[in-house]
Formats: structure tokens, sequence, C-alpha cells
């Protein structure tokens, strides 16, 4: 077994640290346009208000780090993200994910983020294995590794394995220390697949055992095409806590989902005296 | 109806793998063409998982279980259909652009023409914009469905939509266009046909579009 390693993310004022042995840091996955028309057309507007209120709102949440993604198609992405960085910077201090797949606009946001960001994503293709590690050695940023590569996303735990494998590996080339690489094991649709969740989770374990990494994942794809998908994701995602996950990318609005990742982190012994979850009951018991 | 094509859209609705095969044979034992089977009893399964699957009552892995037994059945009457000389509804090219990995929506829609009656081209997933234009060329379909699942990807419905018309082929299909980020302002904005937002409102439009709703 690797030595789990500590993976520390920053904005100007904040630090965040993510390792095994803390508490899950969620990753707020809630300013994307992708799949939310309603926050597609305001950011063509130039309407950042919805983006305001995801950032407040997700923040007081639990998440710790915010994702932030402007993929808008037709818009200039590279000024689209800035500003939309900028909106949310305006309103929190968490540190950012940068959630582009437009390498003008990732070098964009790193120049103008001030700290230590973590950049989502780059994967095992050539093509982006060459754009995306050098801009993230260049700002210092983490980086996610996404297991996939030319021929697509590997069906076996085995060789998704191989590919993060491969990410660390260049990335370790350039001189990115391991620890700044977040492997994602990519979790699919169990709807078209009963063995994703399963797939998932063993990829976690392989990459955990030899890299002691920390481990991202968007924990809601898995349900896609099911009813009661909330029960769905929350009992994923507490399993794959188990298995290694540390920074999951979620929506922690969702209270089942955040309730697991809370009773996940007291099941792991990683919240004394059971402090954060008590907090959190009362939290609940307030609001109601 | 007799009492076997109403077992065969029961099998088709239940997903029933084991026994779609041997019912299939039962009813061409019976004297039934191929044609009848298709028309009068999977087709009206597949109706029927369309109408639950937009109400919420069936749900992604039904429907691909359903879609499944239809095709065990499938391949047993489709030879005995290109024999017959049997009209399907229409032609179909679909697939998922260039780029994008996304398929479930795209396999959905696949499954959902074929039950509807119609002949299906899938071209599967990060097809490119040539690949489009070739199958258009061999096929000859008359519709062509495209899926995108990212903002990113979306663009790919553009370019193969410019690649359609640059062949010179534009103008003998349909093309339709669905996925999660794509809206009908999108569609109308790169010259689409038509957009659906779930796979049995995709089948709706593709029967419109051949006469045949």
């Amino acid at each position: 077994m690797a030595e789990d390693l500590l993976t520390t993310l920053s904005s100007k004022t904040k630090t965040v640290e993510i390792h095994r042995d803390k508490p899950c840091v969620i990753i707020g996955e809630r300013i994307n346009p992708t799949g939310r028309k309603k926050v597609m057309a305001a950011l063509k507007e130039g309407n950042f208000d919805m983006v305001r209120k995801d950032a407040e709102d997700q923040v007081a949440a639990g998440a710790a780090v915010l994702d932030v993604n402007a993929g808008v198609p037709g818009a200039d992405e590279p000024a689209l993200l800035k500003q939309v960085m900028q909106t949310v910077m305006e309103v929190t201090d968490v540190p950012l994910c940068i959630d582009t797949a437009d390498p003008d606009a990732l070098a964009t946001a790193l120049a103008l983020y001030e700290g230590k960001a973590l950049v989502n994503s780059v994967n095992g293709e050539e093509r982006s294995l060459s754009r995306v590690l050098p801009l993230v050695k260049e700002h210092g940023a983490a980086v996610i590794g996404l297991c996939m590569d030319d021929e697509g996303i590997p069906e076996t735990p085995e060789a998704r394995f191989k590919v993060a494998a491969k990410i660390i590996e260049r990335a370790g080339k350039l001189g990115i220390p391991i620890e700044d690489v977040i492997i994602d094991p990519l979790a699919l649709t169990m709807g078209a697949d009963s063995n994703a969740g399963r797939i998932a989770l063993d990829t976690i374990k392989l990459v955990v055992a030899e890299f002691g990494v920390n481990i991202t994942m968007g924990a809601s794809n898995i349900s896609f095409g099911m009813p009661d998908r909330k029960y769905i994701n929350a009992t994923f995602i507490a399993m794959a806590i188990h298995a290694g996950l540390t920074c999951p990318i979620t929506n922690p609005l969702v209270p089942e989902v955040s309730i697991a990742i809370k009773a996940a982190d007291l099941v792991m012994g990683r919240d004394d005296y059971g402090m954060a979850w008590i907090q959190a009951y009362r939290q609940r018991q307030q609001s109601q | 109806m007799s009492n076997i094509l109403s077992e065969i859209s029961a099998a088709v609705i239940a997903g029933n793998l084991g026994d779609i095969a041997d019912l299939t044979e039962d009813a061409l034992d019976e004297g039934l063409s191929a044609e009848e089977i298709l028309n009068q009893g999977l087709m009206p399964g597949m109706d029927h998982v369309g109408v639950e699957f937009r109400a919420g009552r069936m749900f992604v892995p039904e429907v691909l279980r359903s879609a499944r037994a239809m095709q065990k059945s499938m391949d047993i009457l489709k030879p005995l259909l290109v024999e017959s000389g049997t009209r399907m509804v229409g032609k179909v090219v679909i697939g998922t652009v260039k780029g994008d990995l996304h398929d479930i929506g795209k396999n959905l829609v696949a499954m959902m023409c074929e039950g509807a009656g119609f002949e299906v081209r899938d071209l599967g997933k990060d097809v490119a914009p040539e690949a489009f234009v070739d199958a258009v060329k061999e096929f000859e379909p008359d519709i062509v469905g495209m899926s995108a699942l990212l903002t990113t990807t979306m663009r790919s419905m553009q370019l193969t939509i410019n690649a359609l018309e640059e062949a010179g082929v534009r103008e003998r299909v349909k093309v339709m266009i669905g996925g999660a980020p794509v809206t009908q302002d999108f569609a109308n904005q790169i010259g689409a046909d038509g957009y659906a937002s779930n796979a049995a409102a995709a089948v709706e439009m593709a029967k419109q579009f051949v006469g045949a709703a």
C-alpha cells in the first residue's frame, strides 16, 4: 500500500487540504451551464446572478472548493470563464476548480487566479497530456486526471488503472508532484451497465493502493435513468469514500448526498467526537 | 389480435429475454408473417414502453431490456422481412457526434426507432462529420439523428450539418438533434429540422418526418 498523499489547494486567503485521514472535501458542481438551460441563457446575456447564488449556496451547504465551468456554445470561453471566476471570487473565498476543455480558456484562467487552483481536467489522450500538463506545471496548479485515453473509456478497472498510471508518469516527467494529481476513475451510468458502479469502485482501490493519490469523481451520473436517484447517489458516494474517494464533485445542496458524506466521514473515523455530524444535524433542525 | 401476438407484445414490455425468440418462432409456425409479428406484436409493445418511459413509469434499464428483447425477435424476422420485400417505415442514421462519448440517449433513440419500424444504422459514438456524410450517401436514410451531451461537443452538430451541405446531401434528409445541453433555439440556429428532448419524443418526430405518425 502506498502512503496516502496530501493535496493542498488555495485561494488568496484560504487553504484546503485533501487527504484520506481528513473529512471529505466537497467540490461544488453547480457552476456549470451543461444541462442547465437557464444558466446557459443567463451567461449568454452576461447575467451572473445565478453564478453568484450558486457560489454562495454551495459554500453555505459545505462545498470547500467550487468547480467553475463556462462552456457555452458559441461564446468566447476564455472571456466568459474569466468573468464567471471573478464573480465567484467576489462572493466567496474558497479555492476554485477550473473546468474547461479549452486550453486558451485554461491558460487565461490560471493566469488570473491567485493561489493554487485545481485544473479539471487532463486525460490520457496525447493531445490532452501535451496541452494541459505544461499549463498545470507553469502555474503550480493541481490537476484532475480522467481515466480515459485515445481509445475511449476502458471497460476494466485494470485498464483504467493503466491510464491513471500514465497520467501520473507524464505529470512527473514535467515535474508536477504526484500529490498534485487527483485521479477520477469515471463513474458511468448503471442504468446502461449495472457493473458501472463496481468498476469505478475497483478502479479507485487499485489506484489508491499503488499511488496513494487523492481521488475525485462526479457521483451523480451513476444513477441516470433510474428512479429515486438521490438514494443511489448517497449510497454510492459513501461506498466510494470507503474505497478511497476524497474529494467528490457533487451538488452539496442535495441533502441526501451531503448527509451520506458526513456519515461516511464519521464511519471512517475522520470526525472526532462526531462534532461535524452533530453540527450538521443542528443546522438542519434550525433550517426546518 | 391473436393470442401469440399479445404474448409477444407482453414479452417486449417485460423485457423477457428468455422467451421472446421462442414466441417469435411459435408465431411464425402458426403462419403469421414477419410483417404481422413486427407490426402487431413488437411495435405495440415498444409503443407502450415509449409511453410509460415518457410518463416516468418505466426507467432506462427497463427500456434497454425491452429493446434487447425486441432485437432478439428482429434477429429472426429481419431476413424474412428482407426476403418478402417488406417496406419499413423509414431509414434512420444515428450517432453521437465527434468528441462525445455519451451514448445512452442515442442508443435509446436508435432502439426505439427500430421498435417503431424504422431501419436504423447506428454509427456509434465520437462520429466524425465525414462518417455521417458517408453513411447518408451509402444508406440513403430519411433521417439523420445526432446526439451531444457536452456544451463543448454541440459544435460538432453544426460541423456535421455543414459537411452534409458541402457534400450536397443535406436536402435529402431531415436532421434531428438531442442531448442534455441541446435546445430548440440551438436546433434553429444550426439549421437542424428538429429537436427532441427525450427518446420517445424523438421517435414521434421521426414518424412525423416520414409521414407515419
